[in-house]
């Protein structure tokens, strides 16, 4: 019985896609339509759905995409379902790292062979903050400058190799790196979910883009990417806690 | 010839000796230092190409995280053997 029901889906589904794709204009027969006019002409100009005219940095506003960076208004709003994708490939890396290496808070961190000094301790310090702030300012303008959660959250972990590589007992809390990575991802998610309901798209923006250029606007993609770079930043965090920390049992 | 040409060929020419360098390195620490110029001088390209964006991940990513990450396996294989 069951195997009849999945039978009879599966065939409906395939008949439904057929019916769907033949005669319809977005699915032209292939050579029939010129997609640079249609896809990248389309995100350059942000008219996918309606056209708002000719895009002036600091006076329009409320255009379709609020992103004064081109490359952010299609990988966090355009193509967010693919950053998805990609955030969920740096998980299962982060997973697979924390599975061979037997990572656990009970772990002894490996040894450096030189005691760190006075100067290297406080310098350190010193630089982490800045190196910590340049992350959450690239993550912070990610809609308006190069930049944004991946190489934001990647400054900020790096910060933290720098406390690891200074300091002989440093160790972070890894649990609660765990956590925030946990809830970063899933708060993705529920935006994407919102974005359906509220919206008409998975992923889709549904809060006012304001003007193009001012430091509150483009929707969601502040949010996307503030939540892309703590889950970014905790995961690679984790991944070096994972490779300075070695086995109390020796082989 | 403007400048960025020049600027252009010194570093394509760098890039090209700095790979053959790490790639013929005997020792393993040197090619980890060659592949992080290698990612440094890799980053002044993109940035001459104006991709600014490819060239921060490059710079935080590559130079950065990847060699920490080498030199990391490096120590422990080290500290395997001598046991």
């Amino acid at each position: 019985m069951k195997n009849l029901i999945a039978f009879v889906l599966s065939v409906a589904l395939g008949v439904l896609m057929v019916l769907s794709l033949t005669n319809n204009d977005w699915f032209a027969q292939f050579g029939y339509v010129d997609l640079a006019d249609r896809v990248s002409q389309s995100y350059i100009d942000k008219d996918v759905t309606g056209n708002p005219g000719e895009i002036i940095f600091g006076i329009t506003s409320n255009p379709e995409n609020g992103a004064a960076n081109i490359v952010t208004s299609i990988v966090v709003d355009y193509r967010s379902f693919d950053t998805l994708g990609e955030v969920t490939v740096l998980f299962i890396s982060a997973l697979g790292v924390a599975l061979l290496l037997n990572s656990q808070d009970k772990n002894k961190r490996l040894a450096l062979n030189f005691k760190p000094n006075f100067m290297l301790r406080v310098g350190s310090r010193a630089l982490f903050a800045i190196i910590l702030m340049t992350g959450v300012y690239v993550i912070l303008h990610g809609h308006l400058t190069p930049g944004g959660g991946f190489p934001g959250g990647t400054m900020i972990a790096s910060s933290i190799l720098l406390l690891y590589l200074a300091d002989d007992q440093f160790r972070t809390k890894v649990k609660g790196f765990k956590l925030l990575e946990g809830v970063a991802g899933s708060f993705y998610v529920i935006i994407g979910l919102l974005g359906l309901l509220l919206a008409t798209y998975f992923l889709q923006n549904f809060l006012p883009t304001g003007t193009v250029g001012d430091l509150l606007s483009a929707g969601v993609i502040p949010i996307v990417y503030i939540l892309i770079g703590l889950k970014v930043g905790s995961e690679i965090a984790g991944i070096i806690d994972n490779f300075l920390t070695e086995e109390e049992v020796s082989l | 010839m403007t400048l960025t040409d020049i600027i252009m060929a010194v570093v394509s020419v760098l890039l090209l000796g700095i790979a053959y360098l790490a790639i013929s390195s005997k020792k393993l620490i040197k090619g980890v230092i060659f592949l992080s110029a290698l990612s440094m001088l890799s980053v002044v390209s993109y940035v001459l190409m104006k991709a600014p964006d490819v060239a921060l991940t490059e710079a935080v990513i590559g130079s950065g995280m990847v060699t920490a990450l080498f030199v990391f396996t490096l120590l422990s294989i080290e500290k395997g053997e001598a046991k």
